[in-house]
Formats: C-alpha cells, structure tokens, sequence
C-alpha cells in the first residue's frame, strides 16, 4: 500500500502525462495573464513608471488579471450572483461536446499511426447529408432524429474511409489526401448550397434550407444554447471508443499497427484494411460533430451555411493532443477548451476595459504547445526523466515518440 | 586508460538490474561480460556510457570520479560504445553518420558540415586499425557486418580509449566475427580496452583476457579465458547446462511442405530466391545455411505470405504462394521472424499482449469482436516461467525488456500454438546458453511430435545441432542439401559458392562416401527411403531447378541415418 503511494508521489515528480499536462496549463495561465495586462493601455502606462510606484502596476495587473479569469471563470463553471448559478457549465458542456467527437475523430486513428487532419471534410459531407435528410425526409420524431444522425455518420464516414482506401490501396500520404479533400469538400458544399436542391428559396445569402423540427436533436435542460442529446451521445462515443480500443480485437489490431506495423503485419494483421476502418470511424465521429451543428441548437438556422465547419475539424487536432490520444483524456481535454470558450465569451463581456476573447485562443495554443513539447516543461519545472522505456527511447533511432507513448498507457491506465 | 566502476545500482521499478557492481577495465585489455539474459550487463554498459544515470555508485576513470549525464560526457571521457540495435541513418552515407553530432568536424561559421575533412578522417581512421569502409556508401546498401564497422569507425574517431561492444556477434557471420576479433586484438595493440558482451562462449575463450560474469544485477565471479565452456556456462547460469543438443534420429514421415520452383524478388527488384525447390518431412528438421543475404530471408518472407512470389509452396496440399500472412498463420504456423526488433515485437504491448499477437482473436484470447484479457493475462505468465522470461510480470512492455528476454516472447510465441509448421529464423539469436538449450530442446519436441520444422540461422553450429538435413543457399539458389555431419569446412565452402561446379563436386564427393557407410553397416531405413526419393523427385520437379536439387536430395536422403 505505502509502496503504491510511493510511486504514484515518486510519478507526481517525474515528467509524465499527466503532470506535464497540468504543467503546461498552470504555464499557459501564467501567458494569458501577461497577455491580458499587454493588452490593456493604461496598465502599461503603469508599468511605465514602475519605479517611482511599484504598486501602482503590482495591483492594477493583479486586478487585471484576477478579474479576467474570474470572469472566465464565472462564464465558465459556476457563476454565484447568477440567477441560474450552474448556467455557465451548461454552456462549457455545450461547447464541448462537438470537440468531443472531433477529439475523438483524431485521437483514434491516430492511435493507429493515421493523422486525421481531414476533420474538415468528412465534417461537411456529413453536414451535406445530415441537412438533406433533414428537410427531406419526413419521419416522426425519435426516428427522423436518428436518420439524421445516421447520414451524417456515414458521410463522414465515406470521406474518412476514402482516406483510408487511398491510403491503403495507392499510398497517398493521408495527410496530403486530406489537405486535397478538404479543399473538394468546400467548394462542394458551395456549389451544394446553391443548388435548388439546398437552398432555401426564401434567402438571398449562401444558406440551405433548415431542417425539419422532428430533426431537431431533443433538449435535455435550458433554453437556447441548451444542453441537449448529442451530450448523451458524445458521452456514448467516449466510452465506445474507450471499449473499442482497450477492450476489443479491432482496437488491439489498431494499437499495434500503430505502434510497429511491421510486426503487425507479421503477425497477421492486415494493415490496410485496418487503416481504412480507423478512418473509417473517425469519419463517422467527424459526422456526428457535423450533426451537433446541424441538428443541435448551436447555429440558430438549422441549415448549412459555407462556413458550417467552423474549424472545429482543426480544433479536434489540439483537443486529441492534449488528451494524449486517450479517450477519457480527450474528454477532459474538450471540457477544458469548452469552459475556456464559453469563459472567453464572458470576460470580454464582463471586463472593463475588454479582455479580448483572443487571450483564451492563445492560451489554448500556448497548452497545447508545452504539451506537445514535453521537455520543454520538463525543463522549466526541473521535473526528473520518466522511469519507463527512457534507454530503448534514445536507444533506437524510431523510438523517441514510443517513450511518452508508454508512460501515456501507463499513465492512463491509472485514470 | 584505467576504468573503474564501483558499487553501480540500477533498479528499474521492482527490477533491480544492477546491484553494488564493481568492475574494473584495464588498459589494453578485452573484458569480457558474460550473464543471463537479463543479468544486467546492456544496463551497466548504458549508465557507463552516460544514457542512463545509476541510482548510486562511480565512475572512476584514471583516478578520477566522472559523472556522465549524456553520451556527450561519456564519448568526451574516451568511452565509445556500439549498441546491439545500430544506431545509423540508414539514408545516408557512411561519412555523413560519422560526422552526425560531432562537433569538430563542423567546419565553417554557420557550422556546415565539412564532408572533405569527415572524408578524411573517415579514411585515416579505417586506415589505421584496418576497419576498411567506403566513405560514400550508402548505410541501407551496406551488410550488417559493415554497418557494425562503421559503427566502430564512428567510436574511434571520437577518439574513444574504452569500446564497449554490446552483443556484436550476434548478427555477424563467422567470417565477420573473425575479422572483427582481429580488429579488437589491434585495438588493445594500441593500448585500447575493449569491453565485449557476448553469449557465445567459444568467442568468449578465444579472445577474452579477463572475464567477469554477472547474474541477477550482481558480479558473482571472474573466470579465466582457459576455462572449459562447461565452466562458464554453469558458472552464468548457475546450473550445469548441457551443450550440446540431444536428438534421437528419427524417421522422416510424408512431406509436408513441398516447394518447388519458387522465384522471390527482393525490395530492390532483384531476384532473390532464384528458382528453389525442396520438400520438408514431417518430423523434419531441414536447416537453411547461408550467409546472410543469401535469399534465406527472402525465402521465409515468401513462405510465410509476407513477401509477392511465383512457384509453389504447398503445405499439406495448400498452397501458400499468393495466401496472407493472415491465412498461413490460420494454416498453423508458428513463425519466429528473423529481427525481433522489426517484425516481430510491439515495443508498448506488454509481454501478455505480444505472446498473442497472432492469436488475439483466436478462441481463449478472444472472438470476433472482444477480447479476453484473464485469458491473454493468464496465457502471459504461463509462459513468462515456461519460457523464464525475466520481467516484473506480463504486463511489462516488451520494450523494456533486455534483448535475450525479448527473442525469449517471439519464441514462445511460436511454439505456444503448437504449429502444424515451425519457421524459425535465427531461433536463439541473443539468449544465453540456458535459454539456448530450453529452445534447442522445445525445437527437437516439435519434430519429435511429427511436426515440419524449418531453420534459418547463420550460426553453423546450431544448424549442425538441429538440422536432420542442411539446406545450403548460395545467391538465391540452394547449392546444395547435405547431412548434418557434413563438416564445418564443407558448409563453409558451399556457403561461399565457390564455383558451382566445385560445389557440385563436393556434393559428389559427398554423396559416395555416406552411402558406402551404410553398405558397410547395413541399415534398412536408407534402402526404405532411397525409392521414394527417385520416384518422387523427378517425378514432381519438371522445373530446371531439377538439375541440381536431385543430387543434393540424393546424398542427404541416403545420409540420413
Ligand atoms: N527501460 C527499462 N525499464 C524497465 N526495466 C528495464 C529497462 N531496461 C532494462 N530493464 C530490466 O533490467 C534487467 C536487465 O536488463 P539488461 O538489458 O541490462 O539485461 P542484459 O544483461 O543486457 O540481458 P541480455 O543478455 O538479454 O541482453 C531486465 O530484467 C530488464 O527487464
Ligand atoms: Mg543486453
């Protein structure tokens, strides 16, 4: 028992995931406080004669900053003079769930060696398809709701899928394929929108027609942007993806193309073919995110518009990142990015003069940066090496990016 | 330069891989590391050369307490080290690797690389202790033989006074071997130590001068060069080991695969497994000798659905030319791939998830969609003590495991399914002489069983052990199949080609004198399968590969007894 606290406090200290992740939060933090006083005039003019009244600046930049993320903070998590005190969560759920599964549509082919960068594609064919069976179908309620959500996955989830295929049939870097569709599926979904198949004849501007009422997804709690059922879904996908890859023969084939193809192939496992169902499925999650913007109560339309991705298929990339490819740590990733929205949103309401919504955008950089750049954080904190894996990682020439990988398992395996 | 380790500790979680090691290295010695898989010595070499930090203990070089925190301090300390897993860049040349992280030969301001001076050097270097290498060759064109020198060439232009070679012979032909021993014995000429790790005692007596051996983490003794290899053995693994491979004869059944013109090109296009035919028996253990690159890997790729090729192998009357990987394996092959590194290990699984790699959703360990992780587990610590692999448990990554425990999995991994066909290559490539015997043991059991058994290794004395006929593979063609008596000098003469009529020859040659010892103590069994041999071969073959193969068939056959 006192051994197993010894090393978990022993892996506190060390440079793992998870207090990397942390660290590198507390660091961007820090950022978007300095960036928060850079940004306000007056204060710099304070600092200006920082010798001659060293408190003048010291308290005004406290004050600057404690109000911004207490605003955030209010905005995001629990706001006490509110009439609705857990209103603000609400929203950070709300914003989270399409970065859910647009975490997950990364996180999962990228446990496979794929690099999902396609999230903009298969997010707006899922779109195309979503709408059109959303105004032209007509079906009662739960069942016109469930088409929807089907179409969009399996748009997605073709666009992923060709992905896979020509990446497995031809050898197109999926990176290179993904950038090419991306651009395909926006100028589709230009010339879609202006058909007469799309677009809403009652509108001048790029816009199709809103989808039906019993296409709406159903609200579970609060008005306009409310917590609805794609939460209940997205929270469905967390944990399927959690079975698919720790507990299913598909995720094993998957985690171990990912890791030595090679030895994959050897034993047995088709590598193309398992590429194809990654992507796959990460299309269809991709679609899904499709489906919370359509039918969700987010775009106050209910329709396409040209814009509709949103780049939330790129912000997937970061959410995936940050979550260390783990779908619980995607999960937690997404709330985190969710809260630092719907907090942005209300500090630049709340404060005088306005905190830029920009200051949340860096600091979410600046995470995902010391993330993605583990020893820098390393550095900076003096944490000790990761015990595991740490020779055979600068051992073997293809190994460096095993290192973290394992100390991700183990890490998580603990979550 | 004198080196001194004193009280070195290690411990990897519960693992303690080193504990309290002393040792010393003289100058102008060759110290010898002898121990288990998994005793120790690849930590003690990586905390020597600044890769890993020991939990205590020195450093003592020439009277003086060092601390390494990188190989950067090691290398500048006068340490070089040659890893068992090389660590080039395959893309470029010989002269570029040599000047990757070496400071001085960045010449100009912007720190270009001076590929002149690193030409030079590389030139003067291989010069002086005869370690020739071409300085413009690509590394992925050149022959692990060359590779390793390179990557001592890369060592002594850093001026190293301690080498430490971890496991070089284990990849090398004898031939290399051989000529890299003659390097080392310049090496300490020079006044240079050279620290060697090997699990081949024979190399051990033939150029150690001190010998120290290592078992657990802990030194447990030294030993003189002039000990017997019975000594060292028992002394290593701390129980007497036998040697030698006890095999009864045995009668060869029905074949079991049989392969006939079979034509494999390799990545570069060129053929490879040039037009081979041969039948391996049921109850057969058939080695394929060879130096390396030869075809021998080539011919097991194609075997085992990895590799395109045209011809026929069937096995039990199923062809396996065109099959998957997937659907030979679903025929009931056990398949040890010749690199572990490469093909045959996923370095995050755990040891449990590795042994079941081909066999994941196969009934105990799982279905069409689940898994079943008691049964994975369960199945991983079986074989982690029938095989004695040394590790925390089963779920321990197999990366973290020492190089000999590693091939220890991919073994156990073959021969847990009880394969319908054994396809080894380099079956015991980096385990000790204990682990040696165990799997030299399961191998026998195999054909003992009934079972086809076929063996690739470069190592001449474990093909002799094991092999009821010897394949020689000379340029893609097999030269030649030859009884397991046939000597060391004879193999070595196919191995190298020769001429083919020379071969031929001493094919010839070979083939008279076996069949006049069976006349002269009569023997049933040869008259039993001489018949078949001629009623089958030519029989089948109508290829052009007939033209050498019913010769060697002929004298292996009536040899066999
Ligand atoms: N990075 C690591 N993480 C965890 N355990 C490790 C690590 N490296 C080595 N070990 C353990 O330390 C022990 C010693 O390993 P080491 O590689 O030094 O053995 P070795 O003597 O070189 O064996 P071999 O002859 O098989 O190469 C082994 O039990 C191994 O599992
Ligand atoms: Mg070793």
């Amino acid at each position: 028992m006192s051994d197993r606290l010894k090393r978990i406090l022993a892996g506190i200290g060390s440079a793992n995931t998870v207090t990397v992740t942390v660290l590198a939060f507390v660091l961007s933090v820090v950022i978007g406080g300095v960036l928060m006083i850079l940004s306000d005039q007056h204060l710099l003019s304070q600092w200006g004669y920082f010798f001659q009244h060293p408190t003048d600046a010291l308290s005004g930049s406290w004050d600057k900053v404690a109000n911004g993320y207490t605003a955030m903070f209010h905005g995001a998590v629990y706001d006490p003079h509110a009439k609705q005190a857990l209103r603000p969560i609400e929203n950070t759920v709300v914003d989270a769930t399409p970065l859910v599964f647009a975490g997950l549509a990364v996180a999962l082919p990228f446990r496979a060696g794929l690099f999902n960068i396609g999230g903009q594609s298969q997010l707006i064919i899922g779109a195309v398809c979503a709408t059109w069976v959303g105004f032209t179908v007509s079906a009662p309620m739960p069942l016109h709701v469930l088409l929807v959500v089907i179409a969009g996955m399996i748009g997605g989830a073709l666009v992923g899928g060709l992905t896979g295929l020509l990446k497995a049939r031809f050898g197109a870097h999926e990176v290179i394929s993904s950038i090419m569709l991306n651009n395909i599926a926006l100028g589709v979904l230009a010339w879609l929108i202006k058909t007469k198949a799309f677009h809403d004849p009652n509108r001048q501007d790029a816009i199709s027609k809103p989808v039906k009422d019993t296409a709406l997804l159903p609200a579970i709690h609060g008005s306009s942007p409310e917590l609805n059922f794609s939460t209940v879904l997205a929270i469905l996908a967390v944990l399927l993806v959690w079975w698919v890859m720790s507990r299913s023969t598909l995720g094993f084939r998957l985690r171990a193309l990912g890791s030595n193809p090679d030895a994959a192939r050897t034993a047995g496992i088709s590598v193309s073919r398992n590429q194809v169902y990654a992507m796959l499925l990460a299309g269809a999650l991709m679609g899904l995110v499709a489906v919370t913007q359509i039918s969700g109560t987010l775009s106050a339309s209910h329709a396409m518009t040209t814009t509709l991705d949103n780049g939330i298929g790129f912000t997937g990339i970061t959410v995936a990142l940050l979550g260390r490819g783990k779908p619980v740590g995607v999960a937690l990733a997404a709330l985190l990015f969710g809260a630092l929205d719907a907090g942005g949103v209300a500090m630049e309401a709340a404060t005088t003069p306005t905190v830029p919504h920009d200051v949340v955008t860096v600091v979410q950089a600046v995470i995902v940066v010391f993330v993605a750049a583990p020893k820098l954080v390393q550095e900076i904190f003096r944490l000790r090496d990761v015990r595991r894996g740490d020779i055979k990682g600068s051992g073997t020439g293809a190994a460096p990016s095993v290192a973290p990988a394992t100390a991700v398992d183990s890490a998580a395996e603990a979550v | 330069m004198r080196l001194e380790l004193r009280g070195i500790t290690k411990t990897f979680g519960s693992v303690a891989a080193n504990s309290a090691i002393d040792l010393t290295v003289e100058p102008g010695e060759i110290h010898c590391l002898l121990g288990e898989n998994g005793a120790g010595k690849s930590t003690l070499m990586n905390i020597l050369y600044g890769l890993l930090t020991p939990d205590s203990g020195q450093i003592v070089v020439d009277g003086q307490t060092r601390e390494f925190t990188s190989p950067g301090d090691a290398i500048k300390a006068g340490i070089g080290m040659v890893h068992q897993h090389f660590m080039l860049v395959p893309v470029f040349t010989v002269a570029e690797n040599l000047v990757l992280g070496n400071e001085e030969s960045r010449g100009g301001p912007l720190g270009w690389l001076d590929r002149r001076k690193a030409k030079a050097d590389v030139k003067e270097v291989s010069a002086r202790y005869g370690l020739p290498v071409d300085p413009e060759a690509l590394i992925e064109d050149l022959p692990v033989g060359v590779q390793q020198r390179v990557e001592i060439v890369k060592a002594l232009m850093r001026d190293a006074e301690v080498l430490i070679l971890d496991e070089p012979t284990a990849v090398l032909t004898p031939q290399e071997t051989e000529e890299l021993f003659t390097v080392m014995r310049g090496l300490k000429a020079a006044g240079k130590s050279v620290v060697f790790i090997t699990h081949k005692l024979n190399e051990v007596r033939a150029i150690a001068d001190r010998i120290t051996v290592i078992r657990r983490g802990a030194v447990v003794g030294s030993a003189e060069p002039t000990a017997s290899a019975r000594e060292l053995a028992s002394l290593m693994v701390g129980r007497d080991v036998r040697l030698v491979v006890e095999k009864e004869p045995r009668e060869p059944g029905e074949v079991a695969l049989s392969v006939r013109g079979l034509k494999v090109t390799d990545d570069r296009g060129f053929l490879a497994v040039d037009d081979v035919s041969f039948d391996l028996h049921a109850g057969e253990v058939l080695g394929v000798a060879g130096v390396q690159g030869n075809g021998q890997t080539e011919l097991v790729e194609a075997l085992t659905g990895l590799r395109a090729a045209t011809g026929s192998a069937e096995l039990f009357g199923r062809q396996l030319v065109g099959a998957s990987p997937r659907a030979v394996l679903r025929q009931g092959l056990g398949h040890v791939p010749e690199d572990r590194q490469h093909d045959g290990l996923v370095p995050d699984f755990s040891i449990a998830e590795n042994l079941v790699l081909d066999q994941f959703d196969n009934k105990p360990f799982g279905g069409l969609l689940t898994l079943d992780l008691d049964a994975i587990a369960k199945n991983g610590a079986d074989r982690l003590a029938e095989f004695d692999i040394r590790a925390e448990s089963e779920r321990t990554p197999a990366g973290a495991l020492s190089g000999g425990n590693q091939q220890k999995v991919v073994v156990a991994r073959a021969l847990q399914r009880d394969p319908s066909l054994l396809i080894a290559s380099q079956p015991t490539r980096g385990v000790d002489v204990g682990a040696m015997e165990f799997i030299h043991k399961r191998i026998v059991e195999q054909r003992d069983a009934g079972k086809p058994v076929l063996i690739v290794s470069t190592e001449l004395d474990e093909i002799t052990a094991l092999s009821d006929r010897i394949a020689v593979m000379y340029r893609g063609k097999i030269v030649g199949i030859v009884p397991p008596d046939t000597s060391n000098e004879e193999l070595g003469l196919l191995m190298a080609g020769g001429s083919g009529d020379e071969a031929e020859a001493s094919l010839e040659a070979e083939a008279v004198e076996p069949v006049a010892e069976a006349v002269a103590e009569p023997d049933i069994e040869a008259e039993a399968v001489e018949p078949v041999v001629e009623s089958e071969t030519p029989a089948e073959t109508g290829q052009p590969a007939a033209e050498e193969t019913p010769a060697a068939d002929q004298s292996s056959e009536s040899a066999d007894e």
